[in-house]
């Protein structure tokens, strides 16, 4: 009843016979389109995702086939663990501090190379970007000597400046290792946010500049009243990535610091990977269930930036 | 517009002109020393790579060495194998950015341009792990790769840096795609062109912007990876990729500073020649993420 309904307004007779063909043979292509990514990304992202919940809740070692099936047990520990909420705080920390560091020191910064007055400007632009083209672990590695008390320049200057009597242990020491990963970690990515300014700036027609000189606008106004709020919804966008890979930094810490000293520079992902790969008994059910409870801190964080993002739209279209 | 850019003119050789323009230029110099300060630790690490070990302790702030040390490079290359390290990296980038286009162009154009059973399933189950960073499913991906047989080898290693999270760029094909007018696609169709010519003669060759930010944070993203390539050699170094290898390298050889340094700039020196000749690709593929 509902076939011969839905079918009635095409009314092209002829072509009807033919028209199911098509599209069995339509469907089949969309499925062998879809087919890589459907094993890839089920394989590798969505399985790990679901089964990341079920390995949460035994007690396995990896090495061996049978994993005991203990219920909430790994939950109770991981959040009785003073470690795991240590971790927890360094993450957010690290992202507390990285983050508006990076995106408000870059809008400055592409407000000024964006400007046709700048010389220069393309150079600049190469030399800051630079560091995001390099290999994170290797930076990390790198950074290591650079911060080396004794013979690293850092240090060197430092001390040729007569700054400090003494070499300071900047990755060495509980009070500044955490520091000096986010500084480095802003200087390797400062560019790529940088260029996403200098994107957001180049979508303000000239027009709009031009319109406000003849009215006599300066500099300043222009940017308090043009440039700002018509970069509103890219401030978004561009926080909501920098959230993203603030969240991601195991390769320099590791590289850098290892988690150390004493732990204080050890984010949620290095605290995962000693307990799944560094300890001498791996426990994977309770680095699964640490990794499931951040996994939904950032899914709670990722939907609270998504709600911002649809209200700034909502604004965006009613204005 | 051009009598006022002839005004502009003018008015720049005149004195006030000048003093007009004194503020960028003050801005010029102070970032000129910024951004130099910037690039010191490659400077630093090009220098300690020419210096004997010697050297880079007693004269660690002068850029210029002695005499160079081209050794230190043969070392890098040859006993760490940092040369084969090299090639691995290449392979599994170039191998990782390939499958992912293909696949994320590939699912987006679907995803855009058809409507079928289990395509609001398909976009569901994107968006909900839109979120979900790497580190966070390694235990599994480990697990299930060892028991395809995966684990510890370069296979393994692309397969699962290709199944990885890139839901963005499917949905930016998926954005792109939808904006491409339906005349386009039809007159094809009446041609007798199938659904695959339609996609690879037709709509792949118009996605070039998506594709090329999509090239371009993949490769960074896959040649800058480490925690899953550290996790999938751990019995294989001869698999390891320059950031694993660098790691293992300061882990053995803790007091060969000018190895690690020619290490590490044999490690980055590729990648830094190819943004600095394809500077303008990179940048518009950046851009183009933020843009759409």
């Amino acid at each position: 009843m509902t076939l011969a309904l839905r079918s009635a307004p095409t009314s092209a007779g002829p072509r009807r016979p033919r028209r199911p063909r098509g599209a069995a043979r339509n469907t089949t292509f969309i499925w062998l389109f879809l087919t890589p990514t459907v094993l890839l990304y089920g394989a590798f992202t969505v399985y790990p995702i679901i089964s990341s919940y079920v390995y949460s809740l035994t007690d396995w070692n990896g090495f061996d086939t049978d994993r005991s099936f203990i219920g909430m047990a790994n939950y109770r520990e991981v959040l009785a663990d003073p470690m795991f909420w240590s971790s927890f705080r360094l993450t957010l920390t690290f992202m507390v501090f990285a983050v508006p560091l990076q995106v408000l020191a870059t809008l400055l910064l592409a407000i000024l190379l964006n400007s046709p007055r700048m010389p220069l400007r393309k150079l600049f632009r190469t030399a800051l970007f630079l560091p995001v083209v390099t290999t994170t672990a290797i930076i990390g590695v790198v950074m290591q000597f650079v911060f080396d008390p004794a013979s690293g320049p850092v240090n060197l200057a430092l001390r040729e400046a007569g700054l400090v009597m003494d070499g300071i242990d900047f990755l060495g020491q509980s009070s500044t290792a955490l520091g000096t990963t986010i500084a480095v970690y802003v200087w390797k990515w400062f560019g790529i946010t940088l260029i996403y300014w200098l994107a957001a700036l180049q979508t303000v027609p000239n027009e709009v500049y031009e319109a406000a000189r003849l009215d006599g606008a300066g500099g300043l106004a222009t940017l308090r009243h043009i440039t700002v709020p018509l970069l509103k919804p890219f401030l978004v966008i561009i926080t909501l990535l920098s959230i993203e890979a603030s969240l991601q930094v195991f390769d320099l810490v590791l590289t850098m610091t290892g988690g150390g000293p004493f732990y204080s520079t050890e984010v949620i992902e290095v605290y995962i990977y000693r307990w799944a790969f560094a300890a001498t008994i791996p426990r994977l059910g309770y680095a699964s269930a640490a990794a499931v409870l951040f996994g939904l801190f950032i899914g709670l964080v990722g939907l609270l930036q998504l709600l911002a993002f649809r209200a700034t739209r909502r604004t965006r279209g009613a204005a | 517009m051009s009598p006022a850019r002839r005004n502009r003119r003018t008015y720049r050789r005149t004195w006030g002109g000048t003093l007009r323009r004194l503020p960028w230029w003050l801005a010029a110099a102070a970032l000129a020393i910024g951004c130099l300060l910037w690039i010191y630790p490659f400077l630093w690490m090009i220098a300690a790579s020419l210096k004997t070990s010697a050297e880079v302790f007693t004269k660690g702030l002068d850029l210029l060495p002695g005499n160079p040390q081209w050794e230190n490079y043969e070392r890098a290359w040859a006993d760490a194998q940092f040369g084969k390290y090299l090639l691995n990296t290449v392979i599994v980038t170039v191998s990782t950015v390939v499958i992912v286009v293909v696949r994320c162009a590939m699912a987006g154009y679907v995803l855009a341009r058809h409507e079928f059973r289990g395509r609001r399933v398909v976009m569901g189950v994107l968006v909900a792990t839109l979120f979900v960073p790497a580190g966070y499913t390694i235990i599994p991906v480990v697990d299930l790769s060892q028991r395809l047989g995966l684990l510890n080898s370069q296979t393994g290693m692309i397969l699962a840096m290709s199944g990885a999270a890139n839901v963005a760029a499917i949905l930016l094909y998926v954005g792109y795609f939808r904006g491409i007018p339906k005349e386009l696609t039809e007159s094809a169709l009446i041609d007798g062109a199938g659904f695959a010519t339609v996609f690879f003669r037709i709509m792949l060759p118009l996605a070039k912007p998506v594709t090329a930010t999509v090239t371009v944070l993949t490769f960074l993203s896959t040649w800058n990876a480490f925690f899953l390539p550290l996790v999938f050699t751990f019995s294989r170094p001869d698999l390891r990729t320059v950031s694993v290898g660098m790691l293992a390298f300061v882990g053995e050889n803790t007091t060969d500073w000018s190895g690690m340094a020619a290490a590490a700039t044999i490690s980055m020196l590729p990648v830094v020649a190819l943004f600095i000749v394809l500077q303008r690709y990179f940048v518009e593929g950046i851009a183009g993420a933020v843009k759409s």
